[in-house]
């Protein structure tokens, strides 16, 4: 019983070691260690494969890592899905504001304007839009710079050129930051309890805002549910984007590759959408509207457009105080 | 034209590190930074095993598609490299790469990191070849001279081997037919697998 047993297993062995005999295998033409008969370690390199890590003196444990294929699932969905959604959506958001330029035109002012203007933000809240926009500008463009510009800027002005603008683009980019933050710091401040939900919002957005017809002007107060949603979205995005960012500014603090990567892509697909956002806000406050945009630069607007998209505000403010604007 | 790759036989390592050093010497890498590295598994147990890694140079290299200005190139013979003087030092070829080959002389934060550095397969830069800038900046050009990376030229075991990614493989299969086992060439299918 006992030497059948010993004969059986030299037999096998005897086999084994007869025909390594390697046939075709996945890695090229390398033979695969389950095809080679004697000490193979497929655990040990399957676990290579998915990520695990060795040993190296002297070296951070990182370092062991032989193969970190996250690597590659971080390059195409930034190549991939992120660059060609967020593009799409980039032209499609762009073609449909100008569409809607074309079909419902400028917005103008009815009447024409009333020839007095109110204080529409006073210079402390002008600080803030302009500290939150002028570094989103800057953030925005230099971002976009970082997953476009190889494909769109670069062919056209070369690599010497693109490569010094990205260089400090990328400076800007790091430095911008901290204004952004600082500046929705304010606005969060300053217009927080201005963007609360209010007994008008509903009737604003039961007629879209007056957006879509001419002479519909429904109610709103300081700011209406239109500019409240741009708010929050500011606030609640860029708020994931401010930390995702300071994440990418101060590299593995908080983790190792893979947080980064995931922030990577958090922070530039949501840095998109609050970009497609913005475009929108932008239209609005310039050429989409007549009488908006003298309100964050000098801070007075004409008290007709006041009326007939703030009224609520008008009458609160006009209420406040007896004396005109001056 | 042939196409260069690099195979580290993990039952010839010894983990002597030799490559290592050779790398660090012939291409006077400051301090800081290695080229490649030597990664032992299972330590201290049955079934260790060492393995030499640089950059793999891979046939369809990830660190060349996410650059966002685009510093990498691909040689005839499939040797990746880059343009210190475009490089912008955004970490992103390191988020990318499987192999963790892209090193910065500086660990910063702010992007502080400096120009990429990584394995060159000796074969230098963008420079003008033998010059001193391409010294300076990616080291020494072997390719240029005729010879093959020194960190294989220099293993003691013949571990790690370099060149003709046909000869290559072809001199490790007969080193498995002839012993019976060990094979596996960790990195192969990754680097130079799917994407042909």
């Amino acid at each position: 019983m006992r030497w059948t047993t010993i004969l059986a297993t030299l037999m096998i062995a005897t086999l084994c070691w007869a025909s390594p005999a390697p046939a075709a295998s996945s890695d090229d033409d390398i033979p695969s260690a389950a095809q080679s008969g004697q000490v193979t370690l497929p655990d040990t390199w399957r676990a290579v494969r998915q990520g695990e890590a060795g040993f190296i003196a002297g070296q951070p444990a990182s370092r062991g890592v032989l193969i970190q294929s996250e690597g590659e699932t971080w390059r195409a969905a930034r190549n991939g899905k992120l660059a060609w959604y967020g593009g799409l959506a980039l032209v499609g958001v762009t073609l449909a504001i100008g569409a809607f330029y074309v079909i419902r035109g400028k917005i103008m002012l009815e009447g024409g304007p009333s020839g007095t203007s109110i204080l529409r933000f006073t210079k402390l809240e002008r600080v803030g839009h302009w500290l939150t926009a002028g570094s989103f500008l800057v953030l925005g463009v230099t971002g976009l710079n970082m997953l476009f510009g190889r494909w769109l800027l670069e062919p056209i002005i070369g690599k010497t050129l693109f490569s010094w603008l990205t260089w400090a683009g990328k400076w800007l980019h790091n430095i911008g930051g901290f204004f952004f933050i600082a500046g929705m710091v304010l606005i969060f401040v300053l217009w927080a309890r201005d963007n609360l939900w209010d007994r008008y919002d509903w009737g604003w957005i039961k007629d879209g805002g007056g957006l879509l017809k001419k002479g519909v002007h429904p109610p709103a107060a300081k700011f209406n549910f239109g500019q409240k949603t741009q708010f929050w979205m500011v606030i609640v995005v860029g708020t994931l984007v401010a930390s995702t960012g300071l994440n990418l500014l101060f590299p593995f603090t908080l983790g190792d590759i893979h947080l980064m990567q995931v922030m990577q892509l958090v922070h530039a697909g949501l840095a998109v959408v609050m970009v497609l956002f913005i475009l929108g806000h932008i239209y609005i406050g310039t050429i989409g509207m007549e009488g908006p945009t003298s309100a964050v630069t000098t801070g007075y607007v004409d008290r007709e457009w006041a009326r007939q998209h703030h009224s609520v505000w008008v009458a609160e403010e006009e209420g406040k105080t007896a004396k005109p604007a001056e | 034209m042939a196409r260069m790759k690099f195979l580290c036989d993990a039952e010839r390592c010894i983990h002597c590190s030799g490559c290592v050093t050779a790398c660090k010497n012939e291409h006077e890498v400051p301090w800081g930074i290695n080229r490649r590295r030597v990664v032992t598994l299972n330590d201290g147990k049955p079934g260790q095993r060492s393995l030499s890694v640089a950059c793999m140079h891979c046939s369809d290299a990830p660190c060349m598609a996410v650059c966002p200005v685009d510093c990498f190139y691909q040689t005839n013979d499939g040797i990746v490299l880059h343009n210190k003087d475009l490089c912008i030092g955004c970490g992103y070829c390191f988020y990318a790469c499987p192999f963790g080959a892209p090193q910065y002389p500086s660990t910063g934060n702010f992007g502080g990191r400096g120009k990429m550095d990584k394995c060159t397969f000796c074969a230098g830069g963008p420079e003008v070849d033998h010059s001193k800038a391409e010294l300076e900046k990616y080291g020494r050009n072997r390719i240029a001279e005729g010879k093959l990376p020194l960190c294989a030229e220099m293993c003691a075991t013949k571990a790690l081997l370099a060149g003709d990614g046909d000869m290559v493989s072809t001199i490790y299969r007969e080193r498995v037919m002839a012993r019976g086992f060990g094979s596996g060439a960790a990195g192969w299918g990754q680097a130079y697998g799917k994407k042909g």
